[in-house]
């Protein structure tokens, strides 16, 4: 039976019922992510504080990104943040990972151990903790004060140099989420590949290069792609961190900050964030661009 | 332990025979469980320790906090909570009643709004069908930065700043591809069988829907509830758009003003007011363990 022999009764009908189960989606695309979207091209083009009308102005707001010191400042630190962040946090799950799999006592227990920071990092309360652990008479300074090391007094978030480290830490910490991820990856590694290995004589390092790795690189290809897109977008922390001005001396000041600070703060350059969100779709397309091309030189899909 | 050094006393000897004829496998198949789960451990305390500090720091008096880095409070003193939870303009049950409003209403539009669009997405033929599935799949991918400020803009054209409308509304218009995802995977799971059979007896799409998917969808329905749970009571940058008059402020928010407020004078209420806000978190891990990493695997894997 062909398809072009269905009563067309029955495919309006479909579509009928189709177009009200939509309905929310089609209602979402239109108001709250196409719709918003494309407003927002226009809107980069204009100067918009929220009152008043937008006044068009071309391409005004892409020409001020190239002398904005804040702007540069901001991907600087984004870009650290990011690219320490997100490979080390995937190196780290990784490595737990495999340990974790072969049968380890405790399996549950540790899972849950490592996977719960990564639920609390978002939230208000441990940025809140972070600023006390890596401030001036944080915990950190106590447990170096047992080693000798004299810093009291301190604070870690509050100098420059360091600010942005204790919150790439703070990344790091939620490696549990991806470990998970891996963990699952790891039970579809074929046995057979492990014994074949052995009998050709290779140890566990070189069982770990050579079967365990490149049976998750699509795994961890996605996982980086998905890491980088998201950590492009932190917020919350910084903001927690740093009393919501991204400093000491704009050293924590990431790019959703920033953001932040030009649609919400004093200055309501509506018109300005709205270029800049469109930005930061660049630069995050662009990057998962490069992860593409580059992942046909590392990822290994099984067919 | 006697049973310990009987199993650790003849290794001294036994060394020097393993060397000549290869480490005997049992001992050393322990060996590396010991120092597999000393490194485990030690990890895991590591990144427990920060969690459980501020627990007990909430216990503790402002002076003993610094003085005492011991997990265990000199004497235990809920004074911290008492004064936290009267440190704001309301008391922090309010908060946490806002929080949990926008949480509930989060959960019931994510998995109303989203399993309908799974249905229409893998059980219904439409035409733009595949043009729609691909903009829900980059969706995914877009920073919300591109979409916020036309979104507040609206909300606060419309007069609903302040209101927790546009924390809730969009959830039920199915905007969290995440979910929509989500719940695709698991529909394409569920035999089409079913529905053909339901079909046979005269069932609508609607019954199909509600009788066979949604019943069989029940886990991935849970997925999404705890998730929505998560990131919903964490969410802090919507709510601090949005909500501004203390009557309606979140936890998350509330928490964050008075962190500024403070800056460092009184840890203790601050602390445990921070412990108080996880505690739902927590709660919802501990029941909902099994629904996240299903949850972070389907969505991670594929």
């Amino acid at each position: 039976m062909s398809v072009f022999k269905r009563a067309p009764i029955a495919v309006r009908r479909e579509e009928r019922a189709a177009h009200i189960f939509m309905l929310p989606w089609f209602l979402g695309v239109i108001f709250i992510t196409l719709g918003p979207m494309i407003v927002s091209i226009g809107l980069s083009m204009t100067k918009y504080r929220l009152i008043g009308k937008p006044r068009f102005i071309g391409l005004d707001n892409y020409v001020k990104m190239f002398s904005d010191a804040r702007l540069m400042q901001s991907l600087k630190v984004t870009f650290l943040y990011v690219i320490v962040g997100v490979p080390l946090a995937l190196a780290l799950a990784l490595l737990l990972a495999v340990v974790l799999n072969k049968g380890v006592r405790g399996l549950s227990f540790y899972r849950s151990v490592y996977y719960l920071p990564s639920l609390f990092a978002g939230s208000v309360a441990i940025g809140v903790l972070w600023r006390q652990v890596f401030g001036a008479e944080g915990i950190v300074n106590t447990i170096a004060g047992w080693f000798g090391i004299d810093s009291m007094g301190h604070s870690w978030v509050g100098d420059p140099k360091t600010a942005i480290w204790t919150l790439i830490l703070l990344h790091v910490w939620t490696f549990g989420s991806s470990m998970i991820i891996f963990l699952a990856g790891l039970r579809q590694v074929p046995q057979e590949l492990y014994e074949a290995s052995a009998l050709d004589g290779a140890n566990k390092w070189q069982q770990f290069c050579h079967v365990t790795v490149p049976v998750l690189t699509p795994i961890i290809f996605f996982n980086l792609v998905m890491g980088i897109i998201n950590s492009f977008q932190n917020f919350a922390q910084a903001f927690v961190v740093s009393g919501g001005t991204g400093g000491p001396t704009d050293s924590t000041l990431v790019y959703a900050l920033y953001v932040y600070q030009q649609a919400f703060g004093s200055t309501r350059n509506m018109g300005y964030a709205a270029a800049l969100g469109w930005l930061l779709v660049l630069i995050v397309g662009v990057l998962t661009g490069l992860n593409f091309l580059f992942s046909k030189k590392w990822v290994h899909y099984a067919d | 332990m006697p049973t310990n050094t009987a199993t650790v006393s003849p290794n001294e000897d036994v060394i020097p025979v393993a060397e000549r004829h290869g480490m005997d496998p049992v001992l050393k198949r322990r060996i590396e469980a010991v120092v597999k789960h000393a490194i485990l451990l030690i990890v895991g305390f590591a990144m427990i320790f920060p969690l459980l500090w501020m627990v007990s720091s909430s216990l503790k008096d402002d002076a003993d906090i610094f003085r005492n880095i011991s997990l265990i409070p000199t004497d235990w003193d809920w004074a911290n909570y008492k004064e936290g939870w009267n440190a704001q303009s309301y008391p922090f049950g309010k908060y946490l009643l806002n929080s949990l409003i926008i949480t509930i209403g989060a959960i019931i539009g994510n998995m109303i709004s989203c399993s309908m669009a799974a249905y229409g997405f893998t059980r219904l033929k439409w035409r733009g069908q595949g043009i729609a599935f691909g903009y829900m799949l980059m969706t995914l991918m877009m920073p919300i930065y591109v979409m916020i400020i036309p979104q507040y803009i609206m909300w606060s054209k419309l007069g609903f700043l302040n209101t927790f409308v546009p924390l809730i509304l969009p959830k039920f218009l199915a905007t969290e591809p995440f979910f929509v995802f989500l719940m695709v995977q698991f529909f394409r799971g569920i035999p089409r069988s079913l529905d053909e059979a339901a079909k046979v007896d005269g069932a609508g799409p609607f019954r199909i829907y509600w009788q066979i998917l949604m019943p069989n969808a029940l886990p991935s329905l849970a997925t999404c509830g705890i998730f929505s749970f998560i990131w919903t009571w964490n969410d802090f940058f919507s709510q601090l758009l949005y909500l501004t008059k203390p009557q309606n402020l979140t936890v998350a928010v509330a928490l964050r003003n008075f962190a500024d407020a403070t800056s460092g004078t009184s840890w203790g209420p601050l602390f445990a007011m921070s412990t108080l806000s996880l505690v739902p978190v927590f709660i919802v891990f501990l029941f909902g363990q099994r629904y996240l990493i299903e949850g972070s695997v389907t969505s991670g894997l594929k």
